[in-house]
This record gives C-alpha cells, sequence and structure tokens, in this order.
C-alpha cells in the first residue's frame, strides 16, 4: 500500500473510483425511466392541439371548451364591449401587458393586441374574437362570464377579482390579466388552440 | 444496548431455546412488551396507542375499500357512490376511514404538543422527534392524495390548488407541477398516481413507525418530569419504572377505548360533520367551488400560507433582496413548509437546561399562548381571506415563528427554572403519599 506522503494514485485507487463511478451512473440510469414515467404520457401529449368550430357562436355570445384540461372561454364581442375595452388608459392599469403568446415579446395591453384577429378581418372586426384561459390568475378559479363583476367582463367568485370585457384584471386580488393560449384562425370558422 | 438495565428472556424450554437459537423473535417481543417505563406518565402519555390503532385502521380499511374502488376520472365518483350504497356495509367502511383521519390528526396534534410542554424533543431524544416529524409529513401527504380519490369538487380544487403550491418554487416550479401532475392539470394520470402512492405511504409510516418506537425504547420514555430514570443500577431502575406490560398496556387500552366510544358516535351518527358537501358534488374542470377549505387538519398551515400577502413588508424585503425571484406565492410556500421545518429543529432551538415545561414558570406561559396559536390559525384558516381575519392569519402565522426562533432560544438564557425531582421515584411518592398516606404502596394487579 501507497504511504501517507505518496501522492500517486494506485491502481487500486483508480479501481475504486472506476467502480464508484459506474455505479453512481447505473443507478442514475436506472432511476431516471422511474422518474420519467411520471411525465405527461403520448396520449396526454397528443392533446395538446386541438380545432374549435366557432361558426354557430353569435355577437354577444360565448363558448367555453376544455384545452389541456383547463376551460378556454371564446367570445365574441359586440360593439359595445370593443368600445368599452378600447377606451381604458393601458398605463392605469393593474397589469400592463397583453399577455399574449401569439405577439413577439411583451406588447401593452390593447384592446387590439388582447384580441384575435380574423383573417382578412379589419377595424372593429378585427377586435371581435377574444380567447383566453378562463383561470383566474389569483388562485386558479374558474370566473364566471357573460358581463359579469363591475367592468362588464368576467368576475370571480372565489376572491372577488374583476375582469374587464377584454380580460384584463381591473380589481381584486388577481395579479394578471387572464392569460391569452396560443391561437390562430385556420379558416373564418376554425379556431386552432395549441 | 444502552438501554435500563431490567430483566431479559431466558428461554426454559427445550422448543424455546431452539427457536431461540435460530430467531430471537421471543425475546424480541418481550424486551419490547417488558420495557422498563417511567412510573409517573399521565394521561397525555396514551396518544402512541392510539395513532398506532389509527394506523392498522386506516391500513385494514383501506384495503377492503381498494377493493371496491376504481381509479380513473369516468369512474372514481360512481365507485365510491357504489360503496356508499351497494357494497355491504361499505358506508360504515368508508366512514371509518374517512373519520379515521381525523381521529389520527387529532392524536398527532395532542402528541406533539405533549412533546413539546415535557421537552421529549431533548437531548438524546432527537433522533426520536425528527422521525415524528417525517410520520407527520408522510401523514399529511398521504391525507392529501386520500381526499383527492372520491373526485369530488374539493379533491379536484384541493388537488389543483395544492399541486400549484409547487408551481410556486422559481424557475423549475411549472415542470415539477407538470411531472407531479403528469400533464398539465389535474387529469386522470394524476388520480391514478395519487392512488398508487396512497395505497405505499402508510406502509412508509409504518416502517418509520417502527423506528420511532426503536429509538425512543433504546433513550426510554420521557416522563412529566423530564428527570431520566437512573441507570446505575437495576435496584434503582426499577425504583423508577414499572414494566410497559401490564402496566401501560391496560392503562393505554383503557383510554383508547373511552376515546373510541366518542369515536364511533361520530362515525355512527355525525359522519359527515367534518367533510365538506361539495365533494358529494362530482369533480368538474370547468366550474370552482365558491370557497375551497382544505380538511380541518390542515386549516393551521393553510392560514399560514395565506397570510403572507404582497403588502407585509417581510414579504416585500425578501421580494427585494433576491430580486423579485421570491414573490408572495413562494413566499407563503416557503412559509408553510418553514413553520413545520422550525417545529423539527426544537431540539436545537431549545436552550434551557431544564426538560420538562412542569418547572419552567416563563416558558409555560409562552406554550399555552402557542396551543390557543395553533386554535387561532385553524379558525382563520377555515375564514374567507381578507379583512380582519387576514390580519389575525399574519399575526398567529409571525407568533408562530417567533416561538421557535426566538422565545425558545431566549427562554434558555434569561429564565430561572424550579428545581426538578431528583428522582422519578421522589415525584411519584409525593404524588401518591397524598393518596396512601406515605406507605408508598401502590395496588398491583393480581398475581
Amino acid at each position: 500500500m501507497s504511504h501517507a506522503d505518496d501522492h500517486e494514485g494506485t491502481r487500486r485507487d483508480f479501481l475504486y473510483y472506476a467502480t464508484g463511478g459506474a455505479a453512481v451512473v447505473a443507478t442514475g440510469a436506472a432511476v431516471w425511466p422511474l422518474v420519467n414515467q411520471m411525465n405527461p404520457s403520448a396520449d396526454v401529449q397528443a392533446l395538446s392541439s386541438i380545432r374549435v368550430d366557432v361558426a354557430d357562436v353569435a355577437v354577444g355570445t360565448q363558448i367555453t371548451v376544455k384545452y389541456l384540461g383547463k376551460p378556454v372561454f371564446i367570445r365574441r364581442r359586440t360593439q359595445g364591449e370593443i368600445d368599452a375595452a378600447r377606451d381604458v388608459d393601458v398605463a392605469s392599469l393593474i397589469d400592463p401587458t397583453a399577455q399574449n403568446p401569439n405577439l413577439d415579446g411583451i406588447e401593452p395591453a390593447t384592446d387590439v393586441n388582447r384580441t384575435l384577429p380574423m383573417p382578412g378581418a379589419e377595424g372593429d372586426a378585427a377586435e371581435e374574437w377574444l380567447v383566453m384561459i378562463g383561470v383566474c390568475t389569483h388562485l386558479g378559479c374558474v370566473p364566471i362570464g357573460d358581463g359579469a363583476g363591475d367592468f362588464g367582463g368576467w368576475f370571480c367568485p372565489c376572491h372577488g377579482s374583476h375582469y374587464d370585457t377584454a380580460g384584463r384584471i381591473r380589481k381584486g386580488p388577481a395579479p394578471e390579466n387572464l392569460h391569452i393560449p396560443v391561437a390562430e384562425f385556420v379558416d373564418d370558422s376554425t379556431i386552432k388552440l395549441g | 444496548m444502552a438501554g435500563i438495565p431490567h430483566d431479559h428472556y431466558e428461554p426454559r424450554t427445550n422448543g424455546e431455546r431452539w427457536l431461540n437459537r435460530r430467531l430471537p423473535v421471543v425475546a424480541l417481543m418481550y424486551d419490547t412488551l417488558m420495557l422498563p417505563t417511567p412510573r409517573n406518565l399521565n394521561w397525555m402519555w396514551i396518544w402512541g396507542i392510539v395513532l398506532t390503532f389509527c394506523l392498522a385502521l386506516q391500513i385494514i380499511t383501506g384495503i377492503v375499500l381498494a377493493m371496491h374502488y376504481t381509479p380513473h376520472i369516468d369512474y372514481a365518483f360512481a365507485s365510491v357512490e357504489h360503496i356508499m350504497r351497494d357494497v355491504n356495509g361499505g358506508h360504515f367502511l368508508r366512514y371509518l376511514h374517512s373519520n379515521g383521519a381525523s381521529l389520527f390528526f387529532v392524536a398527532v396534534y395532542l402528541h406533539i404538543f405533549r412533546g413539546l410542554y415535557y421537552g421529549s424533543y431533548k437531548a438524546p431524544r432527537e433522533i426520536t422527534w425528527i422521525i415524528g416529524m417525517l410520520i407527520y409529513l408522510c401523514m399529511m401527504g398521504t391525507a392529501f392524495m386520500g381526499y383527492v380519490l372520491p373526485w369530488g369538487q374539493m379533491s379536484f380544487w384541493g388537488a389543483t390548488v395544492i399541486t400549484g403550491l409547487f408551481g410556486a418554487i422559481p424557475f423549475v416550479g411549472e415542470p415539477i407541477q407538470t411531472w407531479l401532475l403528469g400533464g398539465p392539470a389535474v387529469d386522470n394520470a394524476t388520480l391514478n398516481r395519487f392512488f398508487s402512492l396512497h395505497y405505499l405511504l402508510p406502509f412508509v409510516i409504518a416502517a418509520l413507525v417502527a423506528v420511532h418506537i426503536w429509538a425512543f425504547h433504546t433513550t426510554g420514555n420521557n416522563n412529566p418530569t423530564g428527570v431520566e430514570v437512573r441507570r446505575t443500577s437495576k435496584t434503582e431502575a426499577e425504583k423508577d419504572t414499572v414494566p410497559f406490560w401490564p402496566y401501560f398496556v391496560m392503562k393505554d387500552l383503557f383510554a383508547l377505548a373511552v376515546i373510541l366510544v366518542v369515536f364511533f358516535a361520530i362515525v355512527g351518527f355525525m359522519p359527515n360533520y367534518l367533510g365538506h358537501p361539495d365533494n358529494y358534488i362530482e369533480a368538474n374542470s370547468l366550474s370552482t367551488p365558491s370557497h375551497i377549505v382544505p380538511e380541518w387538519y390542515f386549516l393551521p398551515f393553510y392560514a399560514i400560507l395565506r397570510a403572507f400577502t404582497a403588502d407585509v413588508w417581510v414579504v416585500i424585503a425578501a421580494s427585494w433582496i433576491t430580486g423579485g425571484i421570491i414573490d408572495a406565492k413562494f413566499f407563503g410556500v416557503l412559509a408553510m413548509f418553514g413553520a413545520i421545518a422550525v417545529m423539527a429543529l426544537a431540539p436545537w432551538l431549545d436552550t434551557s437546561s431544564v426538560r420538562s415545561g412542569r418547572y419552567r414558570p416563563m416558558f409555560k406561559w409562552w406554550f399555552a399562548l402557542l396551543c390557543l396559536d395553533f386554535i387561532i390559525l385553524m379558525w382563520a384558516g377555515a375564514m374567507p381571506a381578507e379583512g380582519i381575519y387576514a390580519i389575525i392569519s399574519l399575526i398567529a402565522a409571525a407568533y408562530w415563528f417567533v416561538y421557535f426562533l426566538i422565545i425558545l432560544p431566549l427562554l434558555g438564557v434569561i429564565e430561572k427554572p424550579l428545581l426538578p425531582p431528583a428522582t422519578i421515584e421522589d415525584d411519584f411518592n409525593a404524588h401518591y403519599d397524598a393518596q396512601t398516606g406515605g406507605t408508598h404502596t401502590i395496588v398491583k394487579p393480581a398475581e
């Protein structure tokens, strides 16, 4: 065996470290599948994109679809709702960001940045469709829609958060505007989520 | 083993000797049951038996319930109703299981606060205390996942809110939450794994209980005086102790019988008193109940979770120091787990040289306040998180931390404790002389 002042590694030291290293790698390789099996399975991931037919949605009504286990609100807004949302000073909002992943970067929460334009639509018609994830940004409850709350948009009954007609937080404990999912119109009557 | 000196098992017959040489299982049981136990234990020392009973009750009723339950989102709610209506005696088994969880937590809280008052966590029992805290954490995990299984509205939204806590962890929170749930939201994958783990964890608890018992059988029980059993000789040890069997087994079983009278009255006549009506509505991911409340035994820690909102100065300071990484939501999560962590660290935070609270005049008052604080937190956790309730929650949550982090270390320095009795025997005689006129005789069971 080597002496205490002999700092050169012996063959035995090398074998210790090599065996230890192999054991660590083997253990990690054995454990990883056991951990990874808990991640979303293929069938769950396959549902990460759905198409919604919105041909029957009349002005002033909304539908709720389930997407990735969460409700998504799709509302076709009236002219009054669009005007009300446009009249708000963005700088005065609790959350002045659009929370819209369909835009590049972080944009201000103007009405046009919150809505989903139908292809070819211009002016008021381009701001008709509002698509949002229906999960309150406070503690995850589902807000009530159809003009509920002090601002004619949505109201969360759990802790009293009020959202306006563009789904922006105006009053109450929620910190952010209702989030917008990745979405686009694939034709005049179909919205693709995800 | 450096235990208290006492008689050991001696195999008498040839058969016993044959077995003992090969597997000393009788010796193990004998030494476990005949453990010398301080003779002055009071009624707060019965909760261990109650807890052992609860664990057995939950495992046995749980195994039979699992024979009728289906862990699938389309069938779970219906299978629970099937248990309630169609399975022979199923409603009673399920009520035993759901109320059994409540009895389990009643007993564990009294057991923990017993330990906190009599200094049972202090050297040399730190390991027993830490193992106990691990058991408590496992109990909370098991109870939470069990509550999700009926797939009612409270199950679903409770699971959403609690797993959302992990989403509050900076940077890695969202992948962890997805990994826990097996998808973007609570769904079939979540229900299935919760069932698997709900079935597994009680057996982990059983193993930890064995280690817990092993640890305090090595150190010996604490007792109301906090004075150690004399170990210098067997004669002296016998003056301080009596064997666990039959003395304390009988006492504990009597206490258990009294408690079970109350328990069965609740199971039989008011089985849903501690539950929420919302959980008899099937889970609906598109509609939230208006008021989400956890089960009563989680309320104190739920109150701590909600107490630290963005306008509290410590939260603002933490956010500023970390550059916004710790926000109010994450701070709440840290506070909730921290509340249990500071309790687990009590052996090192308590600096007093006197073990039992009975001889600590100042400690007594702060401890009484801690008990009151726990009840206030439980009440505040059930109230909406606004107005006066938010302020009360915050003050009560702050006291919890102040007690463990400031009062316990300081009291050891500034308090002048009373003198504990020299031996357990002295304490016992002082108590019973008043009843026996100084003869020191206690009635022994018929032999």
